[in-house]
């Protein structure tokens, strides 16, 4: 599938960095503001398909050399070794905690385990729907 | 601190980083960085042999989900003290065998990534104090041993031999997790120590009997028994190394270790001791029965294999008896049929692991295993014809090997048995002895077999496709190891009794008080009893039968004709629920979307529906409800206008983008409601399965208009406008559902109990953070799916690669 439309290709240059600095801050906020692994995945999800849109599949592995099986495998290995992490700890399965750190240029910061729980669930978001987009397309040639 | 809990990890630790790591051991085998894992965990457990063999035990608890009652609790004591050494002792030996049988060609990294999850999966299952981990790691065992089955998996035999022994296992392994589930409706508890200490309370329970009636399924498809042991001969597939380990020395005792667990607790009953043994008895005659006739050696031994684990097994079952009269003189001699059981499973292992390697010594050398076809090796390959004469010596219970001992102590259990004023076994009792001895007899006949027809006679160089010779080294330092130990065993086994099993005796007895009292001493010469003559009448007549063998062979075994085995059962069942559920199958996936929408909305239609109507939950009372602002009456009269005229709408590309303004028009309701999270997911799927719709375009066909029957129409109108109306009640009645109390206040407080002010995502990633990880792993497992559909299925020029 090759689009040559000058207008979309422009424009969707610039906005795929917009959308993606978005999916990274909807991410972070999540904990205390809407947001969060989920739908940060999805959105640099949706960046990455804008941009197959507008280019073709060669240009978007060009720009991303991932794979993306393996980004949604990394994914579900982060969200289950937390669940597992706590038992190394001596705590039940699956529990999260958190501490405020005063860190040098951020200020007071709440760092937490369930943020890597939710880095697991963004990269799976992002890897199964990128796998499963490219490979449709890419069957009908 | 060393705990139990890491031994079991480290195996799956280092399974775990194979994969990363084995480019770096291109020069070198891969096996030697692997061999490290066993002998350390071997060396880390024998130095625990003193402290394990004065009583004391090692306990240690994770907790895991600690309010289902899981936890990872280990409990190493005498019994799974002797498995855990068998696991990682002959882990040992079979892998430095390996390095040297496969070559480094094949898929190393595989081999060893399925034989250290073995190892692991092996080892929590003899240290799991939990019956739910336990069932786990068992399952586990039966995935990696069809894994290591179908290593080869481009042999059609490979492939069907996984396939059986992993259905026939994991059928029994089902079996068994119903059994835990009752002991645990029963006693309240998953762990073993604490049902062997309420077992006097339930022994009068309905489930008690249900309950050992599977659990023993589960460990007589594992270990073989009959009528489940057809899986053993074909899983014969698997590489040498994998035979001589998984189903010979370690896997297929998972069942015996069990059987010996749970004698505290089922024991002390009647049906348990005449399944355990006669089960057993059975399956030690039909084994040694059958293995006569093979020609393939590595056939006979899967035959022997599963005759001796019959023998082990009927030990354990006429040991139970000594339960039956509590702690006196008399029951000790019962005992001893146990303590047999034990030294048994261990001299098993021994010669039998030494045996396999053998036949693998002749298989990677000479490039056969077909008895027909060899012969005169002696001269050629001494170092392997002593291994295999010291091997086969042992199984047939001759002296001075250590498998003369324990045939002995057997003989001498069937003997007790028939003294025993119970169960009407002073009439009864006669049978064990008596399958004891016809069986022990066509184990010496071939055991002859191997050393007479193999490694004597004369040479046939014209049979073989290479030249006959011995073995490199290195192949056989494991076997000749095994064999020393089959001999020095014979000579020393006090001390293996004092160390090894009088603690798990302990544990099979734990109410019997000291466990010294339950360790015969164990002796080569006891005098002239019962017992030496039935060994003196084997020789005698084994050796008459053997030389005989032309004579009768022909005639006894062409009496059974083949379609009545239970291989034909098996395969008649496998090729019947296929194609019955095909037949079925096709009678409802005909292909028509259609169809398959209907079935779903009739089935939610009538469930939920019906329950709601009959729990009376459609009560609702709209004058309560907010008043509508303008923007929401505008936006469902854009929503409607959307749905209904997709119905009329003529190309697909208007269909997609009417569907997504319904999707959007959702996620403006959510922002006018003020539910940003939904709101942002909404409208970000939206755009994303627009952009799959567009995608899948060219796969579709074109959209033609269908001409329905009345009748389909009216079908098709009836259950859309059910389906709306009971969605819409169900809107509104939850507004005023009040039957349960609501959970939401359980969150209330998330900024304090997790830290962070998004109730959503504080829910999502901890207060039900174990529905999220599922969640993820099924997405991910659905993304895998489409991929592998897609990019995986053959296509049409491609030539069947299924049956080389």
């Amino acid at each position: 599938m090759k689009i040559n439309d000058v207008i979309l290709r422009t424009i969707s240059r610039i906005v795929v960095f917009i959308i993606l600095t978005f999916g990274v801050y909807l991410f972070l906020s999540g904990h205390n503001t809407p947001g969060g692994g989920f739908i940060g995945g999805l959105v640099l999800a949706s960046a990455i398909i804008l941009l197959y849109l507008s280019t073709d599949l060669e240009t978007v592995q060009k720009s991303l050399p991932l794979d993306f099986k393996y980004v949604a495998a990394l994914g579900v290995f982060l969200a289950t070794s937390t669940g597992f992490g706590s038992i190394i700890f001596g705590v039940p399965f699956m529990s999260q905690t958190f501490a405020y750190f005063d860190l040098p240029i951020f200020g007071v910061t709440e760092l937490t385990t369930v943020t890597i729980f939710e880095a697991g669930v963004a990269l799976t978001v992002v890897g199964v729907l990128v796998t499963i987009i490219f490979s449709i397309s890419e069957d009908g040639g | 601190m060393f705990s139990i809990n890491l031994v079991i990890l480290i195996p799956f630790i280092v399974a775990a980083l194979l994969p990363f790591s084995f480019r770096r051991f291109k020069k070198n085998h891969l096996g030697w960085f692997v061999l490290i894992v066993p002998t350390v965990l071997f060396v880390l457990l024998a130095r625990l042999i003193p402290s394990v063999a004065d009583g004391k035990t090692y306990i240690h608890t994770y907790e895991w989900i600690p309010t289902l009652d899981f936890n990872f609790t280990t409990y190493l004591d005498g019994l799974s003290m002797i498995f855990a050494l068998l696991i990682t002792g002959v882990g040992s030996l079979v892998i430095l065998y390996s390095i040297f049988y496969l070559s480094s060609k094949e898929s190393l990294q595989h081999f060893y990534c399925y034989l250290l999850l073995f190892m692991g999966a092996m080892l929590g299952v003899v240290f799991s104090d939990n019956l739910m981990v336990l069932y786990v790691f068992w399952e586990l065992t039966s995935v990696s041993s069809f894994l290591l089955i179908a290593f080869w998996n481009h042999r059609q035999g490979s492939r069907q031999g996984a396939q059986k022994a992993m259905l026939i296992t994991v059928s029994g392994g089902i079996a068994m997790l119903v059994g835990f589930i009752m002991l645990h409706t029963m006693t309240g508890s998953f762990s073993i120590r604490e049902i062997i200490a309420s077992v006097s309370e339930i022994s009068d329970h309905a489930l008690f009997l249900p309950a050992m009636i599977l659990i023993l399924l589960g460990a007589f498809t594992k270990s073989a028994q009959f009528p489940f042991h057809i899986w053993l001969p074909d899983a014969m597939e698997a590489p040498t190394p994998v035979s001589a380990y998984l189903h010979s020395a370690t896997m297929v005792k998972a069942g015996i270790y069990l059987v010996a667990r749970f004698t505290p607790v089922f024991g002390a009953d009647e049906v348990w001791f005449w399944v355990v043994s006669i089960v057993g008895m059975i399956t030690l005659f039909w084994g040694s029965f059958n293995a006569v006739r093979q020609t393939d050696l590595k056939a006979l031994l899967a035959f022997s294999t599963v005759s001796q684990l019959g023998l082990i097994m009927s030990l354990l079952g006429l040991g139970s008896i000594a339960l039956q009269f509590g702690y006196s003189a008399d029951s000790v001699l019962y005992t001893q049929a146990t303590f047999a059981a034990l030294f048994h499973l261990i001299n098993h292992s021994t010669f039998k692991g030494a045996l396999f390697m053998v036949v693998g010594i002749l298989d990677h050398e000479l490039g056969t295993r077909d008895i027909r076809r060899l012969g005169g090796l002696m001269a050629l390959m001494p170092f392997t014809f002593t291994v295999a004469l010291i091997g086969s010596l042992s199984m047939a219970g001759l002296p001075p090997f250590n498998g003369f001992l324990s045939k002995e102590m057997f003989f001498a259990a069937t003997v007790h048995i028939m003294e025993v004023d119970i169960f009407s076994l002073t009439s009864f009792g006669i049978i064990f002895p008596v399958v004891a001895w016809i069986a022990s007899v066509l184990t010496f006949v071939y055991c002859m077999i191997i050393v007479f027809k193999v490694f004597l006679g004369k040479p046939q160089p014209e049979k073989l496709d290479k030249p006959i010779h011995e073995a490199p080294i290195g192949m056989l330092i494991s076997p000749m190891i095994l064999g020393a130990l089959v001999v020095g065993i014979f000579f020393f086994p006090n001390l293996l009794g004092q160390y090894i099993l009088q603690p798990a005796m302990g544990s099979i007895y734990p109410t019997f008080g000291d466990s010294a009292y339950l360790t015969p001493k164990i002796s080569a010469w006891h005098g002239v009893k019962p017992e030496l003559l039935m060994t003196i009448g084997v020789i005698i007549i084994g050796a008459l039968l053997y030389k005989y063998l032309k004579l009768w062979k022909p005639f006894v075994y062409g009496f059974f004709p083949s379609i009545f085995t239970f291989n034909s059962l098996y395969n008649n069942l496998l090729a019947s629920s296929v194609r019955n559920s095909n037949i079925v199958t096709n009678r409802y996936m005909n292909g028509l979307l259609r169809h398959y929408l209907v079935y779903i909305f009739v089935f939610f239609i009538v469930t939920v529906g019906s329950y709601l109507l009959y729990s009376r939950a459609f009560s609702f009372d709209i004058s309560t409800n907010a008043s509508f602002r303008v923007y929401e009456v505008c936006l469902v009269a854009i929503m409607a206008a959307a749905a209904v005229s997709m119905l009329f709408a003529k190309s697909r590309i208007t269909a997609t983008l009417l569907n997504g303004v319904l999707g959007y028009s959702i996620a403006i309701f959510f922002v006018l409601f003020r539910a940003p999270d939904l709101a942002l997911t909404q409208l970000v799927v939206e755009s994303v399965t627009t952009a799959l719709f567009l995608l899948a375009f060219s796969h579709l066909p074109d959209w033609k208009k269908e001409n329905l029957q009345t009748r389909t129409k009216l079908i098709n109108g009836i259950v859309s406008v059910a389906v709306g109306l009971i969605v819409v009640l169900i809107g509104l009645s939850v507004v005023d559902f009040n039957q349960f109390d609501s959970i939401s206040s359980y969150f209330e407080d998330a900024y304090e109990l997790a830290g962070g002010a998004n109730i959503v995502n504080a829910i999502l990633g901890d207060f039900r953070g174990f529905d999220t990880m599922l969640e993820v792993v099924v997405l991910f497992i659905a993304g895998l799916g489409v991929y592998s559909m897609i990019k995986l299925r053959t296509k049409k020029e491609d030539e069947n690669i299924e049956d080389q």
